[in-house]
């Protein structure tokens, strides 16, 4: 981890805060005063990841700009659930067009800024993963190479969840929604499609580029700070289990984005221009199993005609991760 | 309408949809039993007291404060304690447990430092209670029945006060110092204690006392029939013990034998080896995992050179040497002889079977039971005898200080409650914060700080306290390493991870509250909470 470890502290750099922390050693959101950027009443299921991720990014945002912020949302349950006309969950100027065109609005809004002299004023361009990966991601690209001022936070929860859980290009292979059903030879998703938007962005070698989880919260806050220190077009993919999609207990929204890292089925990492800077180490490895068997998009691989196969398959997937990005512990390798 | 194009309604927030209604679970903050509390004879709340030691600074005072509720005696505790909450403690299940009763030392030892008083807030009652015996339980009655405002009488038969703590417990392993600081402060709040006093006749005395504790221990060591030749030198644990800290160095010459496998075999033999023995064995009749005492005596003892003879009776005893005979265990572990017998040179043997208790002064107390040699009680510590209590070594249970020091305070709980004729509160027990309960990722790899240990030399030669304290930078530390299982201890974790701002921090020491009008009843704050110090409880619908 590149943030400073707390040490001493029976729950070290874990959790949100403690009693006995220093005030500035706390997280954003162990603070009293925290922005709460999108407040209570949103209409998001119990336990929603995304929810809870949108407000761990941009408290940090709000902070590190000194609430001098603008947020820009794509379609997505994002903007559904936080804003029924007329009521709306926004602590923050906040502008919703389409559902393809978030990043070339939030490109808009930076280029109105600068040409009022107001460039103290920064813009933060949010959507899911439909948003960002397929409908938006013409727009998002030509964000990246005109190198627009912009930090766009993709919350990936690998699916189009508020029309019914249907397949995207970030849903992972295996699991079943309403368009990838578990039937036939190869049940739920195929193998072999999709892409990553985190290496993507890298190959446009723009200035900054992290993955991170809902499951660790000080990484998480600390990428934001620092996207915020960069100007330029920066990118933040945030992983955010989905209780109604992935069929998953409520409760369970931080455990399974901590499982996913701990796998390495979600790899962690910061880049810098186009170059891996930093990886998020795995502190216990464990088997994909213990990530796949909570959710019930995955329950075709187990019960009465378990899939081992399947199951070794993303194992496998897991295992290219760890080589490829190094996520072993230190000492493990 | 002056609104902008195509807007007809005023902004309004989100805040006014109450979320709350769509929640069939809630989450409640509840305390649940640590199981060191669960496991503590003398009934401390150390997690509790812990949490106070992990601030540092002024939090130490606080932690000895916490500990004075229930012992007074932090110091010897974190000397003599076999410390069953960290044979509980759930950290064990993670790395190794924490090191509770050294951080217990360091508290007991700043008290005594910083001169650290505790007094007596309540008015004086006008009830005189008489305690028999100043051993751990009796002081311990006294000093929680004077902070009720009772006033107390102990009667003692020994010169000085600490009973076992003073007279079988060696130096080396309770500098008197400590001990005599923390019975001092006990006299300080107005408890009489009358030295050189043997209780002989307790049915004349009692009248004139509202309520009796009696607390005599167990100090006469048991006999086993041993032939021995007239120049045999025999003699038990506990009156060498005794007569040593009286003053009396028993002879003992230059290879001592210890017969035994308890606590005060081991003791027998590690005083033996610093008076001077070159050679001290342990003789046990069973095998080393079936011995009573505890393993970190046995290892000290081992350490310190004491040799052991597993699975050996004595059959007789001679002048400069005894005879023995090899044991065999049968199929329900009691050793049985095999008839084989060897000679085993030794100057001396010490007896250390056991002790019993001198009930003689019980005679004519109507209504008294004593069973096995020990006086039977109730829950309520009471005996047959209406308003006579007993605790410690001289009731059915198992024999340590901390056991005595909890006697005296349940006793003097229950006997507070007989004087003003009120049932006493039943003490509430929660559910056990099992290790399951805790959410273990959020802890850091902590390891565990051993305290250091005296020179190897100077333990076979003096008796200075062999096991050291730790400073306060590593009592620190190792206060920390307390998972504060079942209890908040404000990590924010709930704060942080709600996803619909329904958790409201109070700010530090005023803990947290759910909001209701929002709480969706997710689960996510239980599920994160690293102690387990929230649950979910189902809505009436």
């Amino acid at each position: 981890m590149a943030f400073q470890e707390i040490k001493l502290y029976q729950t070290g750099t874990f959790v949100a805060g403690n009693r006995l922390l220093d005030p500035e050693q706390r997280s954003v959101q162990a603070r009293t005063g925290r922005s709460n950027s999108i407040t209570s009443g949103h209409r998001a299921c119990r336990g929603c990841g995304e929810a809870l991720g949108a407000r761990y990014v941009l408290d940090a945002a709000m902070r590190a700009t000194e609430g001098k912020l603008v947020a820009v949302n794509s379609t997505g349950c994002l903007e559904v659930f936080s804003t029924p006309y007329p009521e709306s969950s926004w602590q923050l100027p906040w502008l919703h067009s389409l559902f393809g065109n978030g990043p070339a609005v939030a490109a808009g809004v930076a280029a109105a800024l600068r040409a009022q002299g107001r460039e103290d004023i920064r813009v933060v361009g949010q959507a899911g993963d439909g948003g960002t990966v397929d409908i938006g991601f013409g727009t998002l690209s030509g964000l990246f190479e005109r190198n627009d001022d912009v930090l766009f936070v993709c919350y990936d929860n690998e699916g189009y969840m508020n029309t019914g859980v249907q397949r995207s290009g970030a849903t992972p292979p295996a699991a079943t929604t309403a368009n990838t059903k578990a039937l036939g030879d190869h049940p739920g998703n195929v193998f072999g499609q999709g892409k990553s938007v985190p290496l993507i962005a890298m190959a446009h070698e723009i200035p900054y580029v992290a993955t991170a989880t809902v499951a660790e919260l000080r990484d998480l806050e600390y990428k934001v700070e620092k996207a915020m220190t960069f100007r330029g077009a920066r990118y933040l993919h945030v992983f955010v289990p989905c209780p109604l999609g992935w069929g998953a207990d409520s409760a369970d929204t931080v455990r399974l984005a901590r499982l996913a890292k701990e796998t390495g089925l979600f790899p962690v990492f910061e880049a810098e221009g186009g170059t891996l800077t930093e990886v998020s180490r795995i502190r216990t490895q464990v088997p994909v199993e213990d990530y796949l068997r909570p959710q019930r998009r995955y329950a075709h691989l187990f019960g009465d005609h378990p899939r081992p196969d399947i199951v070794a398959r993303l194992q496998a997937k897991a295992d290219r991760n760890i080589v490829r990005f190094g996520l072993l512990p230190e000492g493990d390798e | 309408m002056d609104k902008p194009f195509a807007i007809t309604l005023d902004i309004g927030t989100s805040r006014a949809n109450k979320t709350g209604s769509w929640r069939t679970e809630r989450a409640v903050y509840t305390n649940r039993m640590p199981p060191c509390n669960d496991s503590c004879p003398a009934g401390e709340n150390v997690q509790a007291w812990l949490y106070d030691a992990e601030a540092g600074g002024e939090g130490y005072e606080r932690a000895w404060r916490t500990i004075m509720e229930d012992n007074p005696f932090p110091a010897v505790m974190g000397r003599v304690c076999y410390h069953p909450c960290e044979t509980a403690c759930n950290r064990g299940q993670l790395d190794e447990a924490v090191g509770i009763n050294s951080v217990e030392r360091f508290v007991g030892d700043e008290a005594i430092r910083q001169g650290w008083t505790v007094s007596v807030d309540v008015a004086p009652t006008g009830k005189r209670v008489l305690v028999v015996g100043a051993g751990p339980s009796g002081l311990a009655a006294a000093y929680h029945l004077a902070r009720r405002g009772h006033s107390v009488t102990i009667k003692e038969a020994g010169p000085m006060a600490g009973g076992m703590m003073r007279f079988g417990i060696p130096r080396y392993r309770l500098a008197r110092d400590v001990l005599d600081a923390e019975v001092q402060r006990i006299l300080d709040l107005g408890v009489t204690l009358e030295l050189d006093t043997k209780v002989s006749d307790l049915e004349s005395l009692r009248r004139d006392y509202d309520a009796v504790f009696l607390a005599v221990g167990a100090q006469l060591g048991k006999r086993a029939y041993i032939p021995a030749g007239e120049a045999a030198h025999v003699l038990d644990a506990v009156s060498m013990l005794r007569d040593l800290e009286a003053g009396e160095k028993p002879l003992l010459g230059r290879r001592v034998a210890v017969y035994g496998g308890g606590n005060t075999a081991m003791d027998a033999a590690r005083t033996a080896k610093r008076l001077g023995a070159s050679e001290a064995v342990v003789v046990y009749r069973r095998t080393q995992d079936r011995m009573p005492a505890h393993e970190s005596e046995l290892r000290e003892a081992e350490d310190e050179g004491v040799l052991f003879k597993w699975l050996t009776t004595i059959k007789q005893v001679d002048s400069g040497r005894l005879l023995v005979e090899r044991m065999e265990l049968d199929d329900s572990g009691f050793p049985q002889p095999t008839g084989e017998v060897e000679e085993l040179d030794a100057d001396s043997l010490v007896l250390a079977l056991g002790q019993e208790t001198d009930l003689t002064l019980l005679d004519g107390v109507p209504g008294l039971v004593v069973e096995d040699g020990v006086v039977a009680v109730g829950g309520d510590m009471m005996t047959g005898c209406a308003g006579v209590f007993a605790g410690g070594d001289m009731v059915p249970y198992e024999r340590s200080v901390t056991v005595a020091v909890g006697h005296g305070k349940r006793a003097a709980r229950q006997i507070d409650a007989w004087l003003s004729s009120e049932a006493p509160e039943p003490a509430v027990r929660p559910a056990l914060a099992t290790f399951d309960t805790l959410n273990t990722w959020y802890y850091s790899d902590a390891p565990r700080a051993h305290r250091p240990v005296l020179d190897r030399a100077r333990r076979e030669s003096t008796f200075d306290e062999v096991v050291l304290g730790h400073d306060e930078t590593t009592a620190l530390l190792e206060a920390r390493r307390c998972l504060s299982c079942g209890n908040c201890f404000e990590c924010d974790n709930c704060y942080g991870v709600c996803p619909d701002n329904a958790v409201i921090k109070l700010g530090t020491g005023e803990k947290y509250l759910i909001d209701l009008d929002y709480c969706k009843g997710c689960g996510l704050c239980v599920a994160e909470c690293p102690s387990g110090a929230i649950q979910m409880v189902p809505e009436q619908i």
